[in-house]
């Protein structure tokens, strides 16, 4: 398939359409839809963002359970603790993925999150896309008997060498997927009695290359001044419903939509910052159980994060632009486009310098924030080498705070508002354009 | 004649300075945080004016720093002590290019560029190991005045390796290596060491460039100097008014907004 067969986007947003909105409703109607699948009848899959052949699930009509957004969301509403203690108080070490320990406590509280009752799943997709990801499936096998399948995916092997399309080692690579995906369909078809349908497989797939390419769109259109959208906020939400909507009628249509209200907005010279003063791109994962007030913390000094790297990391690196589905050799398609994302997503953690140098160009970016996660070593550890890197070639100045994903205990907002005003004032100091005064709010004055 | 003065608002001490319009420093104060952050700054500010011998109304501008900053209500505006060091830093050693300061809980590096500008910065973080506090913990334990630490280190022929990171922990460290009947004086190396290599530590991460100035009111402990000026491999720049330098940074950037400056200032 190629783009030319998709259909563009309409010229204006549907009049009510508001992506914040209709986000939320459409993650309402997902926690919906898990609740009420074992009544239903219906098979539920455990599956992570990253490396999970969604698009073969799908096929079968599975539930789709994400164990990282479901942590995630605790800390969006706050819960988060409470789950983590509960994970503690079981004998887990704090140094464990706060992700994995949120998940655990969901699992002593029966399943019980604020935002629904989770089912159990009849088969948990991990991979090696993460190592924790095998652990936490094991996990899932010893306290839920759930069952596990994992994919190996070949990942980059070398710095600053990738596959490309139509290498040896490419096709390789994707014959590799391709055997596990064909065991992989046996096991649903055991699992659910039903036959595959590679029809059906090519639908999903037409589905996710709409969605793909709206959001493709959607992020170029951050490279404009003033940025519409906060890569670190509102961006978040759109990657929610990329994942958990991947390859479906809703997802297709909220992408489009989206990017017809941001046009608009472009239209408009309407930004996220009323008064854009930085551009900023972030390196990391979020911290969900305070992002609201990080960003508020960049946004108060008229800055604002126009791109961020988490967007392609957790999109499982669809976003690289030529990964479309062929729709005509669906299952050989998947595992070449699943072998190339995968390394995509990787590479854009573990060797970014040249992929975060091209970025801070298309993003027009003043300076760089790197977020170091407490309890994840894994997408952490080359953030210095990184940082070093784009100091020396490009000058390009940087930031590192470190908190969690999820864990407020490892929130410390006077030391962290301390180094965001320190950064403002030293772009400023580099000859950048005076920032907004960041005024203190009252809990900010100590007694 | 007017004036312009700073105050740096710390986690244990209190510093304000005014200068005049010529930037000669005319008063100093040093306060410890004994009351609220708010009455220490006001009261810190006060006798840095009684020092200087002029009245409130003399003052056209302060710029409050430190993490209290914003308790500095009377304050017309607030700069980050990282700025302010620098500023500080460069202004009573021209020639530095990094800055190593030490405060009771925050150390923190920074790389100064040729026009003096603040180029990048490190501090320590979730964790007070190789801070002022450290040494705290140390004066506890041995029952000691702060002030005698230094000078009973560098007595040491034997230190003792004090291998926890944990300030919490190493008073118990300390305390267990003590009752094995260790003398002081080698604890107490131990300690400086531990301290010493944390913070060089945070500062090559920067990059460690000549001229290195040391600020914060750890400047004050010889054995600390001593061993920086080794780990580092050059000689440390400390001043008399290290203790001082944020709140001479802010007083600057007072200067700067009152006065007109030739610095580009935080805001």
């Amino acid at each position: 398939m190629s783009i030319d067969t998709l259909e563009a986007p309409p010229a204006a947003p549907p009049p009510i359409f508001d992506a914040r909105v209709e986000g939320q409703r459409l993650m309402r109607d997902w926690y919906a839809g898990l609740e009420q699948a074992p009544a239903r009848g219906q098979h539920v899959a455990n599956v992570f963002v990253m490396g999970n052949a969604v698009e073969i699930l799908r096929t079968f009509d599975f539930q789709l359970v994400f164990p990282e957004i479901n942590s995630l969301q605790t800390g969006v509403r706050k819960t988060s603790e409470e789950y983590l203690r509960l994970s503690e108080d079981y004998g887990m070490s704090p140094d464990v993925c706060s992700y994995v320990k949120a998940d655990v406590g969901l699992i002593i509280k029966e399943h019980e999150h604020p935002a629904g009752r989770i089912p159990k799943a009849h088969i948990a997709i991990a991979s090696n896309m993460c190592s924790t990801f095998i652990k936490w499936a094991e996990i899932w096998e010893r306290m839920l008997k759930t069952p596990s399948f994992v994919l190996d995916l070949p990942g980059q092997r070398a710095a600053n060498w990738q596959v490309r399309p139509g290498d040896a080692q490419h096709a390789a690579d994707a014959r590799w997927v391709e055997a596990q995906f064909r065991e992989l369909i046996e096991r649903c078809e055991t699992i659910t009695g039903k036959r595959f349908n590679m029809d059906r497989l090519a639908e999903v797939e037409d589905q996710v290359n709409k969605m793909v390419f709206h959001w493709n769109n959607v992020m170029a259109l951050n490279r404009v001044c003033p940025a519409p959208f906060n890569a670190m906020l509102d961006g978040l939400s759109y990657i929610g419903i990329m994942n958990v909507y991947r390859g479906t009628p809703e997802g297709v249509e909220f992408m489009r939509n989206l990017e017809a209200e941001l046009k608009a907005k472009v239209a408009r010279g309407e930004g996220r910052v009323p008064k854009e003063r930085y551009r900023l791109l972030f390196s990391g994962t979020p911290c969900y159980v305070s992002m609201r007030r990080l960003v508020e913390l960049f946004e108060t000094w008229g800055g604002v994060f126009a791109y961020s790297d988490y967007l392609t990391f957790a999109a499982g690196g669809m976003d690289a632009g030529e990964l479309v589905y062929d729709t005509s050799r669906p299952l050989e398609s998947l595992a070449e486009i699943t072998a190339l994302a995968a390394q995509r997503g990787l590479s854009n953690q573990f060797f970014a310098h040249e992929r975060l140098a091209q970025q801070i160009k298309d993003y027009d970016v003043d300076g760089i924030v790197f977020h170091g996660i407490k309890s994840c070593r894994f997408v952490s550890s080359g953030m210095a080498d990184t940082r070093d890197y784009l100091n020396k070639r490009l000058k390009m100045p940087s930031l590192y705070i470190e908190s969690d994903l999820i864990d407020p205990r490892y929130w410390s907002d006077a030391q962290i508002k301390n180094r965001v005003d320190a950064f403002f004032e030293t772009l400023h100091q580099s000859g950048g354009r005076a920032p907004l005064t960041a005024k203190a709010t009252a809990s900010e004055r100590t007694v | 004649m007017r004036y312009v003065g700073g105050v740096d608002v710390g986690s244990t001490q209190t510093k304000a300075v005014i200068i005049d319009e010529n930037k000669t420093i005319v008063g100093r104060a040093l306060l410890d945080m004994e009351t609220s952050m708010t009455t220490v700054a006001q009261d810190a500010f006060k006798a840095a004016m009684a020092d200087a011998g002029i009245s409130e109304d003399q003052v056209v501008y302060i710029v409050g720093t430190g993490y209290g900053r914003y308790n500095v209500t009377f304050g017309s505006e607030q700069v980050t002590e990282i700025s302010c060091h620098a500023r500080g830093a460069v202004t009573l050693f021209p020639g530095t290019r990094t800055v190593i300061d030490i405060g009771g809980q925050d150390t923190k590096a920074i790389r100064v560029k040729d026009d003096g500008q603040v180029g990048d910065f490190t501090m320590n973080d979730k964790c007070a190991a190789g801070t002022g506090r450290f040494l705290g913990a140390a004066s506890y334990a041995l029952e000691m005045p702060l002030s005698e630490l230094g000078p009973l280190a560098l007595k040491s022929q034997n230190p003792v390796r004090i291998t926890t990171t944990c300030t919490v922990f190493a008073e118990t460290e300390i305390i267990s290596h003590l009752a094995k009947g260790l003398l002081p004086e080698d604890v107490l190396l131990g300690v400086h060491q531990a301290i010493t290599s944390r913070c060089v530590s945070l500062a090559r991460r920067v990059g460690i460039e000549s001229e290195v100035t040391f600020t914060g009111g750890v400047s004050r402990n010889v054995a600390i100097v001593k061993l920086l000026e080794e780990s580092a491999g050059t000689k440390i720049n400390v001043s008399p008014d290290a203790h001082f330098c944020g709140a001479l940074g802010a007083a600057l950037f007072s200067h700067d907004r009152a006065f007109g400056g030739q610095s580009r200032t935080a805001a």
